[in-house]
């Protein structure tokens, strides 16, 4: 029984490529193997910070089955990247440890790793500078931070206002470096063949490593095929081109045979990004009605030698609230350590962590309930900009919860609950992710027998991606489900922006409703019979997307949860956990829920276990496996459920979509440490809040 | 990849004879240990052993009442084992509070033993450490050794023994028997994993060849109880911080007979000697659990980072103990 076209969209439909996934059948990319494939294993450096000065690979040559070792002495050379975290084997700096110094190729996986293991590499060593500290002597206020946003606001007299507060919150808080890990480790393989370059990567962006490649290579793009049909989940860590793809490329190059690189999980921490540690400081000033007159968000981060990346922290402080008085500032500086990147909700995950327990900790000082708080709170328009919110539900997100969760049976003392040696709390957050939208093409074709094929270079990371585009195209052309046909994951389809800032739905999604709106059109106006090539129509966004918004556009949301603090051990477990979201309208409701719990789950992870060392004498993270990182198991996440409200937004796109990929994480790390607070009565600033904090803070 | 071979004996007298014949040998159980140390390196063995399908898969009573476990018997079978469930419980307990559903099917009773330590230098060849590349230094004693010891370390290893299953076995007093080419000998578990000292390397006192054959558990003492507690980073899956296998019999009022253990805390299982002397014969209250838990902690030396384990392990012993006596008069634990 097929599904009629106008309930599709919104309607649970299941992953289109469900059924292959499961059976084995869908090829990541490292399952494509042409013909005399080689395999290629990198070698990191193994300091923290200085020059290769001698390398054995005339000894490695001569192991079983060693093709070629590349390294800065004979790998291809490279044009200018713009993202220098690819500018590979060009010269002999060591900028951080785990930086990729050579790569090992050989007839097998097995022999590569031999002679990659083999290499013996001399170094000249120089002192490493890791520690980050809020007085740092090299951090400088960078001229923007990542998402081109300017790196200083000031609005009002902040000083002023909040000397003259009657209740004031004044907060550090402490985040750890975190890492993506996705379950797919980064990998590809490139081939060369007939003065073109095809790439498998695992990517969130075909187009991007295209493009990248064109610039590394020197190529037109038009030589360069980049694929990515499968993806086993990316965070972020994917969004741009990665070491392995490049490595493939040149050593394809370099041998004459198509090369396989594929990350171990070890070297995955030093090279494809993370999100950096913050030390925040967040000072609230308020009326004794709890109404804020002055916000103070402050961030401190680092970045590597490599690549200036600022985490946008204190980007969610202009948004949420009330704040006259104003001020927004982030400060930088340059460590040896791997270079960070975008990771879920980059900005608004940490930013929101610090914001949303400083309000919770604004609710005690006050004696307001925490919800009740931010009601009061609420801007008429988007407090940096001015603009008025397209759509803003953060309120109606919070009442509903309320309800939904039991707020109203919540004894707001804190410390009081106890079953046993249990001490029970609950806490509340809000969440809020911006709509970005990139212009994309889109082809839509009416063949033959009924068939509507869509192409489009859209990525689907895991996310239902390929199955609401189909749902998109089924509704626009009004026809069933299962007579669309979608073809992502490939440069050679019209051009699509990557899988990234929860904008792929919104983006791929309006030109695959163009191009179908517009077939119909065609069709309807068709005299006749279907012409036997079919029908195509392709449209590109470019127009639409181009003007500046006149609304500001954020997706809001409220997470609730509870917790029980066992007082033997200091172990902390979400005994519940609901998120209220108001993200548009929702285009699909099972994937968009995995989309929220997932989010949620992986913000139980950043407060209550994630957390990445800086080894102080190696200069690299001392966990690097996910043995010792430990990301939430099926046991941490007992009982977790996302609602959302439907959102009746103009000003969105024609599906009237914002994002949700990202604001499920945001928002939540906070709820859990603002009900660990309830729980206790102690207020634990730093995560992840392991037992030995925690027991600690129980005295 | 190192290569390697690979050989298949039918008899434990084939596997130690194999091991003799072959240099550069290990013995190869449940794999979920020794594998991943061969991808990392750590370990480089010439040829591997499988004793994994050795006829020693079998638990079997004992005369007397004891019970006589395969070193073969993996881990989810032996946990699920009715004898274990209903006289060793602690033991059951310990065994799925360790790793996965999946490991549990594939690790065995004496590879469980042998398993090496976590401590993320001695995982990593590309750093010093004096267990697996002795005279090179331990980086964690000024490093990242939050998850390592406090008790018992040296200058030259911080290391912690990860095993749940051993620290059961330790508060069972069980013994480990041991076949080579010069024949068997059995040594008590508590014995069998060694302090690092100067020699790191050597993490328990079986000899070069020697294959494991069984755990043996002696009778439970009678009216005595046992539990398992572990602590650790996440719900499920991941080692532990500390954790406690106390074994308990409490007659009107009083020990009559307390075997305690940590684990998490130090090289080998750590069996709280100075703690059940204090209990022995003292009245099964609280304060008594506090006062020997705190006896035997006093002696503790934690590092930098790792202080917390003292505090944690005093809960975990007067939790599981308090809870154990409480079973036995009725009270709510």
């Amino acid at each position: 029984m097929s599904r009629t076209a106008t309930t599709v969209l919104g309607a649970p439909a299941e992953r289109l490529e469900a059924r292959e996934k499961a059976a084995g059948h869908a090829r990541y990319a490292a399952e494509h193997t042409p013909s005399g494939c080689a395999y290629g294993w990198p070698v990191p450096a193994a300091v923290a910070r200085g020059r290769v000065t001698a390398l054995g690979t005339a000894d490695v040559l001569d192991m079983p089955g060693v093709i070629a070792v590349l390294t800065h002495e004979n790998a291809p050379r490279l044009g200018e990247p713009d993202d220098p975290t690819l500018r590979l084997l060009q010269d002999d700096r060591v900028p951080h440890r785990g930086w990729h110094i050579a790569l090992a190729v050989a007839d097998t996986l097995e022999n590569a790793r031999a002679a990659a293991a083999a290499l013996r590499v001399d170094y000249e060593t120089e002192e490493h500078d890791l520690r980050l500290t809020d007085r740092h002597p090299g951090l400088y206020t960078p001229e923007e931070v990542n998402g081109g946003f300017p790196a200083v606001r000031e609005r009002g007299d902040f000083d002023g206002a909040y000397d003259s507060a009657d209740v004031r919150v004044d907060a550090a808080y402490d985040l750890t470096a975190l890492h993506n890990h996705p379950m797919e480790p980064h990998a590809a393989t490139a081939h060369w063949h007939d003065g073109r370059l095809t790439v498998w990567d695992s990517s969130q962006g075909s187009g991007s490593v295209r493009d990248a490649l064109a610039q590394l290579f020197g190529l037109d793009r038009k030589q360069i095929t980049a694929v990515s049909e499968h993806v086993g989940g990316g965070f972020g860590s994917k969004g741009t081109a990665r070491p392995p793809v490049v490595l493939a490329a040149m050593a394809a190059r370099h041998t004459g045979r198509p090369v396989k690189v594929s990350l171990p999980r070890r070297q995955m921490p030093a090279v494809v990004g993370h999100r950096a540690p913050t030390l925040h400081r967040v000072r609230l000033g308020a009326g004794a009605d709890g109404r804020m007159t002055a916000l103070a968000h402050e961030v401190v981060t680092q970045t590597s030698r490599v690549r200036e990346f600022v985490e946008q922290a204190a980007v969610p402080a202009r948004v949420m609230y009330v704040s006259p008085n104003s001020r927004t500032v982030h400060r930088v500086t340059a460590l040896d350590v791997p270079t960070p990147s975008w990771m879920r909700a980059p900005g608004e995950t940490p930013g929101m962590y610090a914001l949303e327990c400083a309000m919770d900790e604004l609710a005690v000082a006050t004696g307001l309930d925490p919800i009740e708080l931010r009601l009061r709170n609420e801007p008429d328009t988007e407090p940096d900009s001015g603009l008025p919110f397209s759509s803003r539900h953060l309120g109606e997100c919070l009442r509903r919860g309320q309800d939904l969760f039991g707020w109203q049976r919540r004894d707001p003392r804190p410390g009081v609950t106890r079953e046993g040696d249990l001490m029970i709390g609950s806490g509340v957050a809000a969440a809020t992710y911006p709509v970005y939208i990139a212009p994309s093409s889109a082809s839509a074709h009416a063949g033959p027998g009924g068939v509507h094929r869509i192409r489009v270079n859209a990525t689907d990371i895991g996310t239902g991606a390929r199955t609401v585009l189909a749902q998109i195209a089924a509704q626009a052309l009004n026809v069933p489900l299962e007579s669309v046909i979608v073809e992502i994951g490939s440069s050679d389809l019209p051009k699509a922006p990557l899988a990234g800032g929860s904008s792929g739905t919104a983006s791929w999604g309006w030109a695959v409703h163009k191009a179908c709106s517009q077939l119909a059109g065609r069709l309807a106006d068709l005299s006749g019979e279907l012409p036997p090539e079919g029908v195509t129509v392709t449209a590109d966004t470019r127009e639409e997307t181009g003007a500046e918004p006149a609304h500001a556009r954020h997706a809001f949301g409220a997470v609730f949860c509870e917790v029980q603090v066992d007082t033997v051990t200091g172990e902390v477990g979400v005994r519940r956990m609901l998120g209220v979201y108001a993200a548009g309208r929702i285009l699909n409701a099972r994937t968009a829920r995995s989309q929220f719990i997932g989010g949620m789950t992986m913000g139980i992870g950043m407060a209550l276990m994630e957390g990445s060392t800086m080894d102080e004498r190696f200069g690299d993270f001392a966990e690097c496996d996910l043995a010792s990182y430990h990301v939430p198991v099926c046991a941490d996440v007992r009982s977790i459920e996302a609602q959302w409200i439907e959102e009746d937004d103009p000003h969105l796109n024609p599906m009237g979509s914002k994002g949700i990929g990202e604001i499920g994480i945001v928002g939540t790390a906070a709820a859990v440490a603002n009900a660990v607070r309830h729980a206790t009565g102690v207020r634990l600033r730093n995560l992840p809040l392991t037992p030995d904090k925690v027991l600690e803070s129980l005295g | 990849m190192k290569p390697f071979a690979y050989v298949r004996p039918g008899t434990a007298a084939e596997a130690v004879a194999a091991f003799a014949a072959h240099t550069g040998a290990q013995y190869l159980a449940g794999g979920t240990n020794l594998v991943d140390l061969m991808k990392l390196g750590v370990a480089t063995p010439d040829v591997l052993i499988d004793v994994s399908r050795l006829p020693l898969d079998t638990v079997e009573g004992v005369p007397g009442g004891g019970l006589l476990i395969g070193a073969a018997v993996r881990n989810s079978d032996l946990a699920a084992h009715p004898a274990v469930r209903t006289r060793y419980f602690a033991l059951s307990q310990a065994l799925l509070s360790g790793a996965s559903d999946q490991l549990r099917n594939a690790a065995t009773t004496g590879g469980n033993l042998l398993q090496r330590t976590r401590c993320t230098y001695f995982q990593d060849i590309s750093k010093p450490c004096n267990k697996r590349a002795p005279g090179t230094g331990c980086p964690a004693r000024e490093g990242v050794h939050r998850d390592l010891a406090v008790f018992g370390h040296s200058e030259h290893c911080v290391a912690t023994h990860p095993s749940d299953m051993a620290v059961a076995l330790a508060a069972f007093d069980a013994s480990v028997h041991l076949h080579s080419t010069d024949g068997d000998r059995s040594l008590p578990v508590t014995d069998f994993h060694r302090l690092p000292g100067d020699r790191p390397q050597v993490d328990t006192e079986i000899r070069v060849g020697e294959l494991i054959t069984n755990v043996e558990l002696p009778p439970v003492p009678p009216g005595a109880r046992s539990a398992y507690r572990k602590a650790r980073d996440r719900a499920s899956y991941a080692f532990a911080l500390v954790s406690v296998a106390a074994v308990l019999a409490v007659e009107d009022g009083r020990i009559r007979h307390a075997a305690l253990a940590f684990g998490g805390l130090a090289h080998r299982p750590w069996r709280a000697r100075r703690a059940e002397e204090l209990l022995a014969g003292a009245p099964a209250t609280p304060a008594t659990f506090a006062q020997a838990a705190e006896a035997e902690l006093a002696a503790a030396e934690p590092l930098r980072d790792n202080a917390f384990k003292v505090q944690l392990a005093r809960n975990l012993a007067v939790d599981v103990l308090s809870g154990l006596a409480g079973d036995d008069t009725g009270e709510q634990s």
